[in-house]
């Protein structure tokens, strides 16, 4: 996409999620924990063109460089999303997205008779397996929908 | 055993498993040698939903451990009743004795006890989740009648809520077992333990009926289908009348199947079993005490 046809314009300083899959930006969003109340500058571009992914979204976050463990997370929803760190407009690293081993603290467990979904002190747990994330409390496997399961707190 | 708490029989290894069947063999053997092995240790008895064998067997399974326990009661009667987190009241309870017993109506309320203790945790039942003590139990009377390799077992019944189920099937994965499941559609095995089962590369075959597959068993594992799992009580009738057992039905068995329950039964055997020789259910509930009696050496002995 040349510089004509920018949506959004560079940041300066700041995180780019680019290549996330198509309609998922704002649950990137979510699972960042972003919701606007930081005062963070956030763009939000949906449903563009792309060639590897067909549409994609990107996410800009500015003033802020996502760490690697907090970017994993978003490979559960968006498996081709790369993350660019910027400084003083520079792309000075380029990462793709690694399947993390656990997520804690997300999802809630969809399963209403699970330990965690009682007023517990504790965070929800959910290990990485081949077919989605399993509850090491319960066991329950989320397979699809994970978005849905992300929990808004 | 290696483990600090027993909270799922997926934590077990086959080595863990032998380890406490052949100590139970041993306790079976003279009882009364075992009396002051744990002198003056106290088990905690946490019971948030009600119990008779699983609390029975505990409490004679300490006392003839030479120890003692000290018991929540019931929720009506406890501090549970004004709003007390589980997180807490096992932190409270941690405090009066050695070791907790917990069962709990929630799945995963024996992980997340056993996240706040320093004591061992013994799950003893975690709503539909599992049941790990009533599976080496389960385990060890299987050893006893048949052997627990080159076997051929028939878990009937609830199979979706049923947690002595899903713990029996993940423990049986460590032995040479092939395991028919048998039950309505609607009650077959949960997602996560089909997941488990599929990633050890046990022998599993899922049927609706057990006509077929009843003369090829060794044991026959009967469970209880709740009356609340069904909309409607001419439902229930229809599919709960389609798993029960009468001498009748073992006709087609194998004269040495073992016929196995974890109880309580309602309708899904056949009093006139009872009197037959594949009757191994109450032997299995007898089995509790020697059985726990090493589960909580074992626990007790590493902890020390």
């Amino acid at each position: 996409m040349s510089d004509r046809e920018l949506r959004v314009s560079k940041i300066r300083n700041g995180t780019v999620i680019d290549h996330v899959t198509g309609g998922q930006a704002l649950n990137v969003l979510s699972i960042l924990g972003i919701d606007g109340s930081e005062g963070l500058g956030v763009s939000v571009v949906m449903n563009v063109p792309s060639d590897r992914l067909g549409r994609k979204d990107v996410v800009k976050v500015e003033d802020r460089e996502l760490s690697q463990s907090e970017v994993d997370v978003i490979s559960l929803i968006a498996p081709e999303a790369s993350i660019n760190i910027i400084r003083e407009f520079d792309v000075v690293q380029k990462n793709r997205v690694d399947r993390p081993e656990s997520v804690v603290g997300l999802l809630s467990c969809p399963n209403r008779n699970c330990i965690t979904n009682e007023p517990e002190p504790v965070e929800t747990d959910f290990t990485v397996v081949e077919e989605g994330v399993r509850c090491t409390y319960c066991g329950t496997i989320i397979r699809e929908e994970l978005a849905d399961h992300i929990d808004p707190e | 055993m290696r483990q600090d708490h027993l909270i799922s029989a997926s934590q077990l290894s086959r080595a863990d498993i032998e380890a406490v069947l052949d100590r139970a063999a041993e306790i079976d053997g003279d009882p009364a040698a075992w009396g002051d092995t744990h002198d003056r240790a106290v088990l905690g008895l946490c019971f948030f939903e009600p119990s008779t064998r699983t609390k029975m067997s505990f409490d004679t399974a300490i006392k003839r451990l030479g120890g003692t326990t000290t018991d929540m009661g019931s929720v009506d009667s406890s501090s549970v009743k004004k709003g007390e987190s589980l997180a807490d009241t096992v932190r409270v309870v941690e405090g009066y004795a050695d070791a907790l017993v917990l069962r709990h109506p929630s799945e995963g309320a024996a992980k997340l006890a056993s996240e706040f203790v320093d004591v061992p945790v013994i799950n003893a039942g975690d709503g539909a989740g599992q049941h790990p003590s009533q599976t080496l139990l389960d385990l060890y009377t299987i050893r006893e009648n048949v052997g627990l390799d080159d076997l051929s077992i028939g878990i009937m019944g609830d199979l979706k809520y049923g947690r002595t189920v899903h713990s029996l099937a993940e423990a049986l994965t460590n032995f040479d077992v092939r395991q028919h499941f048998i039950s309505p559609e609607s009650l077959q095995l949960p997602r996560g333990v089909r997941f488990d089962l599929h990633q050890s590369g046990a022998q599993v075959r899922e049927h609706t009926e057990l006509d077929g597959v009843l003369p090829d068993l060794d044991v026959l594992y009967v469970t209880r289908i709740q009356r609340e799992r069904f909309p409607d009580e001419t439902e229930y009738e229809k599919v709960a009348g389609e798993y029960q057992i009468d001498t009748e039905t073992l006709n087609a068995a194998k004269d040495d199947l073992a016929v196995m329950h974890p109880l309580p039964r309602v309708d899904e055997i056949d009093p006139a079993v009872d009197a037959t020789d594949h009757a191994t259910y109450f032997e299995q509930a007898h089995n509790g005490v020697p059985v726990r009696m090493a589960l909580l050496d074992s626990l007790l002995e590493a902890d020390q």
